[in-house]
């Protein structure tokens, strides 16, 4: 149907999108922007409590990038950060075109697994963070009783209280806590693929790691392009799984401290250890936003130019 | 006729609604914020037995989660509103609600009861910046070992009194495949109760007053000295102490898997209260060399406190008063099972009543009660640098020094 664009939509539907349109925006400005807006004027003030000071300037940015006492401590947590992108971007993102590739195939049970591999997504972190915790328990977790069992005992750990695998079990956490969500979006993005070049490809003689490489991999790249983004964007905003498991002090002693936690602390206070710096943790607060907002923004336009129409 | 009846009946109706009013502004109704969720059939008692001695002011009790509860009160206040009566916490808490102005300085004046509190309750709730205090305090707690006087009698053992003497025992319950120690360092606020409970005699009075008039600080022998030791009795922990967080430790010793547990007063009527069999004990930090005097370390929970801005002032200064009255203090303690700090209180309970005997020779729960005001705090650093030496990534005089950087950056006397 060809529709002008120069006739002007009737004014029934002007007021039908209105409608529709109106709350969401209103909505969202006062619950999202506004909180954000007021959050990075807050950051120029200085704080007692939640009662604001006086305007300080720049100085709260200055003291969470260069501070004696601030820098280090969100220095540390950003490498963390960094580390955990890296890594699950290995492990969960390629995990997860990996279990794709195998859901698309067919095999026997793959309805069954199709399914089961997305129920840890739907779980509440909260409850995810909690049972890894209670699986990584040292003297009663299932991993040490099974190592144990094996007669593996010197691979026995206490895993959350080791800085060698404190990092790296949270991350295992989350891996298997989402890996369902990359492989379903994997899945859907290979199911779009059209099955004749595929076909071509096998006639041809293709062994299966050309076509994954050389095919797959490529033409999925929308997915990837999502599905690393939306890693980058939760990497950075990591808080749930590291707060539950290990607590807000990034134990053991700053190994496991992420920016989430961080701010976390510097703007509400620890109850058990710290008080509240709300100007500071503002400060943070909108410098992370900023780095997100600009490096998702540049990782998107990096690679929409990978992707190959079809 | 009609319109006489009207009037008239319209004059009843004027006459009872006036009086109606006159009776409301004569009852005042203050409201009263805590976090104590746990403690509300308490507080409604409380509240009862004031109301019954002050017809006039009727009291709304609510409450707040723990977590949030510092941030919807001070929320509250900055718009100005909240409560009448504030439950607020101590030492640098307190510090970001009162220094704003948000509550009623209390004197010997307005409260005469505060004559009636020890000199350190007070300065738990007293600004630093003026000296004035803010709120009644209500309760002390203390850092200590509790012990299960079963497993001590089973294997015939008595609470130690010197350091050596607690090895000796430790090493005795392990051999018989008694996990000596519940404790865990997982959690990285119990490093700090633990340094509170097992080492506060080996740092001694003296060690205090020197770091507070500035003549020691964090790497003197003697800090350092403890630290060694703690390293020393850590092998007496719970089982991969270095992953067993607070709760689990907690569980260990409410089953009676372990023989002792170094930390918070508070944790006796908690175990008590999952484990009712238990018979349980406690005893100060063992000393260095028998002839020293036995310490645990103390501080206060936090205080009742009167909004600054409130109308019904008057109403709520009563309120406060008879929160500090010997006679709620011996309700607070018998109730609750935590100690008051008002003097001349009844205690029934054994445990209230030998940790209330312990406090008469206490230090301060150090980073907490002096440390705790400004970043990279006492606290932050020794909960940290404690936990790392314990894992064996540091000794004590990395340990040490660490802490002490941290607050030499901002403390005068450590700078020199």
């Amino acid at each position: 149907m060809l529709v002008s664009r120069k006739q002007a939509p009737s004014l029934k539907r002007q007021l039908w999108v209105a409608f529709l349109v109106v709350p969401p925006i209103v909505f969202m400005s006062l619950f999202v922007v506004y909180p954000i807006l007021s959050a990075f004027a807050y950051a120029f003030y200085d704080w007692q409590g939640l009662a604001r000071g006086e305007f300080v300037g720049l100085k709260n940015f200055k003291e969470v990038l260069f501070g004696a006492t601030m820098a280090p401590v969100v220095w540390n947590a950003f490498l963390h950060n960094v580390y955990a992108l890296v890594a699950l971007m290995i492990i969960q993102n390629g995990g997860g075109f990996l279990l794709a590739w195998l859901l698309y195939k067919e095999p026997f049970g793959f309805r069954f697994h199709r399914i089961a591999v997305f129920v840890p997504v739907v779980l509440s972190t909260i409850i995810v963070g909690f049972l890894w915790k209670l699986f990584l328990n040292p003297n009663f977790g299932i991993i040490n009783q099974a190592l144990y069992s094996l007669g593996l005992d010197s691979l026995a750990k206490p895993w959350l209280g080791d800085s060698s695998t404190a990092l790296g079990a949270l991350i295992l956490a989350n891996a298997w806590h989402f890996v369902g969500f990359p492989t379903l979006v994997y899945l859907a993005g290979m199911q779009r693929i059209p099955p004749e070049i595929i076909e071509a490809a096998r006639l041809d003689g293709t062994s299966e790691w050309q076509l994954l490489k050389n095919i797959v991999w490529p033409l999925v790249a929308p997915s990837t392009t999502i599905l690393f983004t939306l890693l980058f964007i939760g990497a950075f905003n990591w808080f749930e799984i590291p707060y539950v498991m290990v607590g807000l002090d990034g134990s053991p002693f700053g190994t496991t401290d992420v920016l989430g936690l961080v701010f976390y602390r510097t703007a509400f206070g620890n109850q058990s250890a710290s008080i509240q710096n709300f100007g500071m943790g503002s400060a943070l607060a909108t410098l992370l936003f900023l780095f997100i907002v600009v490096f998702a923004s540049m990782l998107t336009l990096w690679l929409r130019r990978r992707e190959i129409q079809f | 006729m009609k319109l006489t009846r009207r009037i008239l009946m319209g004059a009843a109706a004027g006459s009872l609604l006036l009086s109606g009013t006159a009776a409301m502004a004569q009852q005042t109704e203050l409201t009263f914020w805590s976090w104590r969720q746990e403690d509300k059939a308490f507080y409604q008692d409380t509240i009862k037995k004031f109301q019954e001695k002050n017809p006039g002011i009727t009291v709304k009790f609510e409450t707040y989660a723990p977590e949030n509860y510092q941030t919807i009160l001070s929320t509250a206040l900055a718009a100005g509103r909240g409560p009448d009566v504030i439950q607020v916490r101590a030492y640098g808490n307190l510090e970001t609600i009162a220094t704003p102005g948000y509550l009623l300085a209390l004197d010997q004046q307005n409260v005469p009861e505060l004559a009636n509190f020890p000199e350190a309750s007070l300065a738990a709730e007293t600004l630093r910046a003026d000296g004035k205090v803010y709120a009644v305090p209500f309760a002390m707690q203390a850092q200590l070992v509790v012990y299960n006087k079963k497993i001590f009698k089973d294997n015939g053992v008595n609470p130690p009194k010197t350091w050596d003497e607690l090895m000796t025992l430790a090493q005795a319950l392990k051999a018989k495949n008694i996990t000596p120690f519940a404790n865990g360092t997982a959690t990285a606020w119990q490093n700090e109760t633990i340094v509170g409970g097992l080492l506060s005699s080996m740092l001694g009075k003296q060690f205090e007053a020197d770091i507070v008039a500035g003549k020691a600080n964090f790497t003197d022998p003697r800090f350092v000295g403890a630290l060694t030791k703690l390293k020393d009795v850590s092998q007496y922990f719970s089982p991969n102490f270095t992953g067993v967080d607070y709760p689990s430790s907690q569980q260990l010793f409410v089953a009676g898997r372990a023989a002792m547990f170094a930390g918070g007063s508070y944790e006796v009527a908690n175990f008590k209260n999952q484990n009712p069999t238990l018979d349980l004990g406690v005893f100060p930090a063992p000393v260095m060399k028998s002839g020293d005097q036995h310490l645990i370390a103390t501080y206060y929970d936090g205080g009742y406190a009167v909004n600054a801005k409130t109308e019904k002032k008057d109403a709520a200064l009563k309120f406060v008063r008879y929160l500090a009255t010997p006679e709620y203090g011996t309700a607070f303690t018998n109730t609750l099972k935590n100690l008051s700090p008002i003097k001349g209180i009844k205690i029934e309970d054994a445990i209230t009543q030998e940790v209330a005997k312990l406090a008469e020779n206490s230090m301060s729960y150090l980073m907490l009660v002096r440390f705790r005001y400004q970043e990279p705090s006492g606290s932050v650093l020794l909960q940290s640098n404690v936990q790392k030496m314990l894992a064996g990534q540091q000794t004590p005089e990395q340990a040490a020094a660490e802490i002490n950087k941290g607050i030499a950056t901002y403390y005068k006397p450590f700078q020199k």
